[in-house]
């Protein structure tokens, strides 16, 4: 692996389109579940012990040679949501179009033409983590870290929180997110073994229903 | 792993001039300027002007609604399949400057959808006075102001002022009310831009947004030639 090429991936300035994203914040802040650094840090421990884990293993798996057509299609069924599996095909998408840019692999080309409007972003980020010359562990790493540093940096503009406790917030996370990373690196590493039913499935209702309403809206600021 | 431009795709990479399929892109025009000096006004003015002679199309980009989209729909300058907005997270310039990929989508997605275009304007949503438009998405652009936001505007520069490919000075018929200097505005915006062009433009009189038509047009002429 290049720890350089991971930082650049995992830099929340590369423009994947992730910044029109809240992660579910905006829903959760206007519901009222989200009011300062404390209920962001609860909203991001259960968003990366859910999407982030199932993030992450996907993205394992894809680095790791699984097939991508089957990803996806485990994605779609680990999103009950239709308006999560628009945002995170929307995002995919736009990883893509960046990724060609920058780490530019037959692979991806096979990819993009397979899913012209997007395949999932988990499958995407483990196929631009192989072209960058990275391992699974840190495609794993990228997809944790993304689930909880979107809903961070979006709250920071939602709340006008404090940025310094927003980012304390993603510094006591730390270690659990070493922890989500090595058990989606086993995950990944059991869907090949065994196939994608060894992906994990944790939900998080609140996350879907959220997006749900949010997706209604008339106004709002971030795009899910 | 090799770093250049090689790889053929399904999607192009942002500043190409041609489409996957080999034909000629539309020229994009981007829109931008604060909050209020009449970017959507012009922008439907254009589209009045410039729809009988060539396919248009128009990217939006709201800070927090539809609204600038709706206002063109029901205004009625394009059918709705030619009207897309993008959404941006409340930062308008990060979308259409750092971090482009959903404008692209959206002018790719025209393209395919109601295509061939000539012609697609990318409006920002209405920001400040250093928000400009990324090479990677627009060919030119159009920087709006307002005689009524401050006659001092054009001294004050900044990128958008001193770099924008046409300097719009929108609402010069209000300019006797708010005690807004046109001469003063004038020679101030030479001295920022030096020979880049200056438009002085009232969208209630008859001239309209002639002469920005004019300067797209010229746009496009050498845009295909």
């Amino acid at each position: 692996m290049s720890r350089g090429a991971l930082l650049v991936l995992a830099d929340g300035r590369f423009p994947a389109g992730g910044h029109a994203h809240s992660g579910g914040a905006e829903a959760a802040v206007k519901a009222g579940r989200v009011t300062g650094a404390a209920g962001l840090g609860e909203f991001c421990r259960g968003r990366l012990h859910t999407a982030g884990l199932v993030s992450a293993a996907v993205a394992a798996a894809a680095v790791l040679g699984a097939d991508p057509g089957e990803l996806d299609l485990a994605v779609d069924a680990r999103t009950p949501s239709p308006a999560l599996r628009v945002a995170s095909r929307r995002l995919g998408r736009q990883l893509m179009r960046a990724a060609r840019a920058t780490w530019p692999s037959a692979e991806l080309d096979a990819l993009a033409r397979e899913f012209p409007k997007g395949a999932h972003q988990p499958v995407v980020l483990g196929l631009v983590a192989r072209s960058a010359g990275l391992g699974a562990e840190d495609a794993a790493y990228c997809a944790a870290y993304e689930s909880v540093s979107g809903p961070a940096s979006a709250t920071v503009r939602l709340l006008s929180l404090d940025p310094f406790d927003a980012t304390a917030v993603l510094a006591r996370l730390a270690p659990e997110l070493d922890l989500v990373a090595d058990r989606a690196v086993e995950a990944g590493r059991r869907v090949l073994a065994e196939g994608v039913d060894e992906l994990p499935c944790a939900a998080a209702p609140l996350l879907e229903i959220g997006a749900e309403a949010h997706a209604a809206w008339a106004v709002r600021l971030f795009a899910s | 792993m090799h770093l250049d431009h090689t790889h053929d795709g399904p999607a192009a990479v942002s500043a190409d001039a041609h489409r996957p399929d080999g034909t000629h892109r539309a020229l994009r025009i981007g829109l931008g300027g604060p909050v209020g000096s009449g970017k959507t006004a012009t922008v439907a003015a254009l589209c009045r002007a410039l729809r009988d002679e060539l396919s248009l199309a128009v990217v939006t980009n709201d800070i927090y609604t539809r609204e600038d989209a709706e206002f063109l729909l029901r205004a009625a300058v394009l059918p709705p399949e030619r009207i897309t907005a993008v959404e941006t997270g409340a930062c308008p310039h990060t979308a259409i400057r750092d971090d482009i990929s959903a404008n692209l989508e959206a002018v790719e997605d025209l393209e395919d959808e109601v295509g061939p275009l000539d012609l697609i304007l990318v409006e920002s949503g209405g920001d400040n006075l250093t928000a400009t438009f990324s090479k990677g998405l627009v060919d030119a652009q159009i920087f709006v102001i307002d005689v009524a936001g401050g006659d001092d505007i054009p001294r004050k520069g900044g990128p958008g002022v001193t770099t924008a490919d046409l300097l719009v000075v929108n609402k010069t018929d209000l300019a006797p009310y708010v005690g807004s200097d046109l001469g003063r505005m004038a020679a101030d915006a030479k001295a920022q831009r030096a020979e880049l062009p200056v438009v002085f433009q009232s969208l209630r009189t008859e001239a309209g947004v002639g002469d920005v038509a004019r300067w797209v047009r010229e746009r496009l002429a050498a845009w295909t030639a």
